[in-house]
């Protein structure tokens, strides 16, 4: 698995603050991963995830030592508009990305600062819309959209600058349970087909468990574990920081205390279920 | 005693389309009540008739007896606190502090009172460190959490909440349902709209589902959340206790649970009966 990001010793302050909102960070993310990041609020998802496409040093000022490395560029010695090559970013609330009158237009916008030919815009825009199932929105206004809608046309806008990397700072705020698990749907198409890396700052770890292969949980600047879903949400210090874990984990977490052991931890209902079945078949067949 | 009674409710925002099409529902003090449905229901729209920011095209809305079409919202906002989703819509003062103190102040409390409901929102919200900062240089859940602390500082008798758990990790969450329960003890109505099902199951007894602008289920939360025609309808998640049992029916687990520890206890007596049998 090749390195497609990394944090060496990296820490960061902002400007008028006294304390690290990053410290020493080291962090290698590999092309492919589907990342959770979590912890506390105030912890420092956001700041983690500003690091890497640019935001921070070049918009947010600050202090910072060590480097943030993507796909071979040092962060702090290339510009936001080099970096969005590699790197998009989807925040919250989608309204605040979106201001072109028709979707097509909103998401060929950034294109038009690329010098692309009219062929080459015509052809992304057509295949994002394709992508992300959204070809019956194109001729719409962003603002007659449901927020789902929204937070789709936002990616599309940033799909079609073709990067390699996704950064979602909780995309799904704003969106009912439905929505929200369509939008976790998308994310692992884009993942799985086109091999896009993820790092996705979410609070939905019920929703969002079943989808992801890794988990960064943060505290105080720092990243205090890092590993599968399961194994993190097992960890002491997940229940020490108070992130709560998925229902189904809990379930498998009473169980073993009362001397009933899964084969592995479930990431949703369905394979909670399954290893139920298992059970009753192991006790049935003693 | 019934502190909200809505009668028929109908609005419509522009005089076409209707946002809320014959709304009844009757809140009783002290009771703790969540709103639920997808996006676009009315939920939004509903509880901003519970302190007269809107007021109703056809039907009634009573608060504590006061019909929010004859009497003023600045009447009205000192029984009624909301608490909105997205915090940087209520949030404008240059500190913390003095974010919280605003209401008060306009509602003529002497400075011995404000500073004394300040200090202890501060505390309640874990803001104190945060006293002197800008609110706009807090964290998204910090933020939420001083936007309920500049309501819940004038104590107001009805506090209704939109979506407070978004941003809010699972540690937040549990102080809020602590807090909720805590207010209902003495004897404050709290109303809380969220798409959280996991924090509705665990903390309200009652829970009330729109869709369409209409009431679709209103009763007891496990009745509600445990049946899959009325969490299809309204767009929702049930819980994963839930769907987990549901999935299991043919083996004898109970059809209506709702939490985690219930489901371990029906695993737990299936596996003790399968030994036996």
């Amino acid at each position: 698995m090749s390195v497609i990001v990394s944090f060496e010793e990296y820490s960061f302050k902002y400007s008028g603050t006294t304390f690290y909102a990053l410290r020493n960070i080291n962090l290698d993310i590999y092309r492919g991963d589907f990342i959770l990041l979590t912890g506390p609020s105030g912890c420092g998802k956001s700041t983690l995830l500003r690091s890497i496409n640019g935001l921070i040093p070049h918009f947010y000022e600050g202090e910072y030592t060590g480097r943030v490395i993507v796909m071979g560029h040092e962060v702090s010695k290339s510009s936001t508009y080099e970096l969005s090559r590699y790197v998009g970013m989807v925040f919250q609330d989608p309204e605040n990305q979106l201001f072109s009158s028709t979707v097509e237009r909103e998401i060929a916008f950034g294109l038009e600062n690329l010098g692309l030919s009219k062929e080459e815009m015509r052809r992304r825009v057509d295949n994002v819309l394709q992508i992300l199932k959204i070809e019956n929105l194109r001729h719409k206004s962003p603002y007659e959209l449901s927020g789902g809608q929204q937070q789709k046309v936002a990616i599309a806008s940033i799909m079609v600058m073709e990067p390699e990397i996704l950064i979602l700072d909780e995309p799904t705020a704003n969106l009912d349970p439905l929505s929200a698990l369509e939008l976790f749907e998308l994310l692992a198409r884009l993942n799985r087909e086109m091999n896009i890396t993820i790092v996705i700052v979410e609070h939905r770890l019920e929703l969002i468990t079943s989808f992801i292969n890794r988990v960064l949980l943060m505290d105080r600047g720092r990243i205090v574990a890092d590993g599968a879903p399961e194994e993190v949400f097992l960890e002491r210090t997940s229940k020490l920081l108070g992130i709560g874990v998925p229902k189904v984990i809990n379930v498998y977490l009473q169980l073993r205390n009362r001397g009933i052991e899964m084969d592995r931890p479930p990431r949703k209902p369905e394979e909670l279920a399954v290893q139920v079945r298992r059970l009753l078949q192991r006790r049935s067949s003693k | 005693m019934r502190v909200i009674e809505v009668e028929d409710l109908y609005f419509s925002y522009n005089g076409r389309t209707e946002v809320l099409r014959g709304i009844d529902l009757t809140v009783e003090k002290g009771e703790v009540v969540a709103i639920m449905g997808e996006n676009g229901a009315g939920k939004t729209t509903l509880i901003k008739h519970f302190n007269g920011i809107l007021k109703p095209t056809k039907g009634s809305v009573r608060v504590l007896g006061m019909n929010t079409k004859t009497v003023p919202v600045s009447k009205l906002a000192r029984h009624v606190g909301l608490i909105f989703q997205n915090p940087d819509h209520q949030l404008f003062a240059e500190t913390v502090e003095e974010e919280i103190a605003f209401a008060l102040k306009n509602l003529g409390f002497d400075d011995d009172y404000i500073n004394e409901r300040v200090n202890w929102a501060l505390k309640f919200m874990k803001l104190e460190k945060y006293r002197k900062s800008s609110p706009f240089t807090l964290s998204g859940g910090e933020k939420k959490r001083l936007a309920i602390a500049s309501i819940l500082a004038y104590d107001p008798d009805i506090i209704i909440f939109d979506e407070p758990t978004i941003g809010q990790e699972y540690l937040h969450k549990q102080r809020l349902a602590d807090f909720i329960k805590y207010l209902a003890s003495k004897g404050k109505t709290v109303i809380v709209v969220t798409h959280d099902v996991e924090f509705v199951a665990e903390n309200f007894s009652r829970t009330v589902v729109m869709a369409n602008g209409k009431i679709v289920a209103d009763g007891a939360t496990r009745e509600v959340l445990t049946d899959p025609e009325i969490t299809k309808r309204a767009r929702l998640i049930p819980p994963q206790p839930t769907q987990c049992a549901l999935l299991l029916k043919d083996l004898g687990v109970p059809e209506r649970v709702l939490l985690d520890s219930e489901l371990v206890q029906s695993i737990v007596s299936l596996l003790k009966h399968s030994m036996i049998t």
